[in-house]
């Protein structure tokens, strides 16, 4: 798209780019004025540079406010996310942000499980950043080469628990495992989880039988990012438990798990 | 600065920009980028008898130089939209044009009723959505289908009506001719190609609906031809649209016979789209030293 006054209003400088797996990337993003109205679990729609027509969505992983910055941290899934991952510190960036609805936080004295699931983990890191050492992350990934973010979480002061799909890193196996675990050690009062549906899926169904509040994160393909075009439905129940489509980019993409229909 | 106003069916637009319905729901999302005051009008989102919940999702896929989408006419039904969103849109100065679609003639035709007790400026009736089983594509594409449900609504209201029509058709001019013949004042064209992507790993379509509306820059070219072929075949005006993306695009669906614009695909992409294209379609008037939008309607010069 060519340069003009309106593209001016949604162009950023990207501070810093940097790549953490084979697939992953870190960007940093010069915004100070979207930085000081972002929440956790808010996100940013991305429109990659060349021939695309719909803007890339990317969850907010870190929220520094007196830097100015927000961090987002994706996975070259497509043609646009490698688009995207070909960006370098000092290119510009258009972005809408921030963009949803995040997640509703209680006291930071609250104990919280963070789960996050492959791609779906960097959304928990501004909440282990709030909770700290009352939080416990637990994420899991394929294989230990697509395991992100490890540092980050433990200087966070929260209890990290790393779980792969192939045993190559941390516990070998899902994360609902250790999840149930720390249930029975300690109910915590919160539940926040982002990742694949199967995974939440579980971990939502998890938080029903132990009766523990939980907020999902989901992920749906997107059209305007601002709640008009309404192509990212999630099916769900409005106040008198009928099903309505609600949509991801609006009402979401953080879901109290109770209203989702799974 | 070219005078951008223009006048359909008796309603004054202060410029031919407007966001096509489905892409600017009711317009609230969008405030906070703009005034809507901006706009040349808005097509609101396609509005039918009782609330519609829409198709189950994946709802859209991207395409080159396009998208597909299946919503199917999700929406809260004509008696929200006349209590909770039709007295805001009226009050933000600009012309509104009321896109509503139904199962049947009759249900069209009830939707249509109640606008006429408002204020609302047109009617588009909307009778080729083709994400629906019922009411869209099938009034949309046969010339019979097509008259039956225009008479109908032409009964229920005295408003100006705009007539939207189906691209998926053998021949458009004949649809356009029969909506005219039972008294629409307009037509708009064009609505979205009917299309199809398939996810090469899952060998599944990437629409739970299969099937979706194409939309985006790639169909600009069907729009110019099939603007053109109807302009020359109907007196009425046309409201041209199908992937216009700059102002360039809409000053050639205008020589093509447009009166005036509507823009959608593009304003998924970015808010702005509709500003820019406005500023743009200007600035093309004042380099090429003329001085008024409305004389552009129509003037290609066919060899």
């Amino acid at each position: 798209m060519k340069q003009d006054k309106y593209t001016d209003l949604l162009t950023y400088i990207i501070v810093s780019m940097t790549q953490l797996t084979a697939a992953a990337w870190s960007m940093v993003i010069e915004c100070p004025e979207v930085a000081g109205k972002a929440q956790p679990g808010q996100f940013v729609d991305l429109l990659p540079d060349g021939n695309f027509t719909l803007r890339r969505p990317i969850s907010i992983c870190g929220i520094d406010r007196a830097a100015g910055t927000l961090r987002i941290v994706f996975e070259v899934r497509g043609k646009g996310t490698k688009a995207l991952s070909e960006l370098r510190a000092g290119d510009t960036v258009n972005m809408l942000a921030p963009l949803g609805h995040g997640f509703t936080l209680p006291e930071q004295s609250a104990r919280a499980i963070l789960i996050g699931g492959g791609i779906g983990t960097p959304p928990m890191l501004p909440l282990a950043e709030y909770f700290g050492k009352n939080a416990v992350v637990i994420s899991g990934f394929r294989s230990k080469d697509s395991a992100i973010l490890q540092e980050d979480f433990a200087g966070t002061g929260a209890k990290t628990i790393l779980c792969t799909d192939d045993g190559s890193a941390g516990r070998y196996g899902l994360v609902t495992l250790p999840l149930e675990e720390e249930i029975k050690t300690q109910k915590p009062d919160l539940i926040c989880a982002c990742g694949p549906m199967p995974m939440l899926r579980a971990t939502a169904a998890l938080a029903e039988t132990y009766e523990i509040p939980c907020q999902v994160s989901l992920e749906e393909r997107m059209g305007c990012g601002i709640g008009a075009c309404l192509v990212c439905a999630c099916r769900t129940k409005d106040k008198n438990g009928d099903e309505q489509y609600t949509h991801v980019c609006k009402n979401g993409p953080v879901f109290d798990a109770k209203e989702v229909l799974w | 600065m070219a005078d951008l106003s223009v006048n359909i069916c008796g309603i004054p637009f202060k410029n031919p920009i407007i966001p096509a319905s489905g892409v600017f729901g009711y317009g609230r999302e969008y405030e906070r980028y703009y005034p809507l005051s901006k706009l040349g009008g808005i097509a609101t989102k396609g509005t039918t008898g009782a609330k519609r919940t829409g198709n189950l999702a994946p709802r859209v896929a991207e395409t080159t130089s396009g998208m597909l989408n299946s919503v199917g006419l999700q929406n809260p039904g004509i008696d929200h939209f006349i209590a909770e969103e039709l007295p805001h849109l009226l009050a933000c100065d600009t012309v509104i044009l009321a896109n509503i679609a139904g199962a049947t003639a009759e249900e069209c035709a009830e939707v249509a009723a109640k606008l006429d007790k408002t204020d609302v400026h047109m009617i588009e009736l909307n009778i080729s959505c083709p994400n629906v089983k019922q009411g869209g594509a099938a009034f949309g594409t046969s010339c019979t289908a097509a008259a039956e449900v225009t008479r109908a609504v032409r009964r229920a209201t005295s408003k100006p009506l705009c007539v939207k029509l189906s691209p998926n058709v053998t021949s458009i001019t004949e649809i356009a001719k029969a909506v005219e013949g039972e008294g629409a004042d307009a037509v708009s064209l064009i609505n979205t190609l009917l299309g199809m992507r398939i996810d090469l790993r899952t060998r599944r379509p990437i629409l739970r609906n299969n099937m979706g509306g194409f939309s985006g820059p790639a169909v600009f070219p069907v729009a110019v031809r099939m603007v053109w072929q109807v302009a020359n075949a109907v007196k009425i005006p046309v409201i041209g649209m199908g992937g216009v993306a700059s102002g360039e695009d809409a000053a050639e669906l205008m020589m093509a016979g447009a009166s005036a614009v509507q823009v959608g695909t593009a304003i998924v992409q970015d808010p702005y789209a509709p500003l820019r294209i406005i500023d743009e379609l200007n600035d093309w008037l004042d380099a090429n030293r003329i001085q008024t939008a409305a004389e552009l309607t129509g003037t290609v010069k066919p060899w």
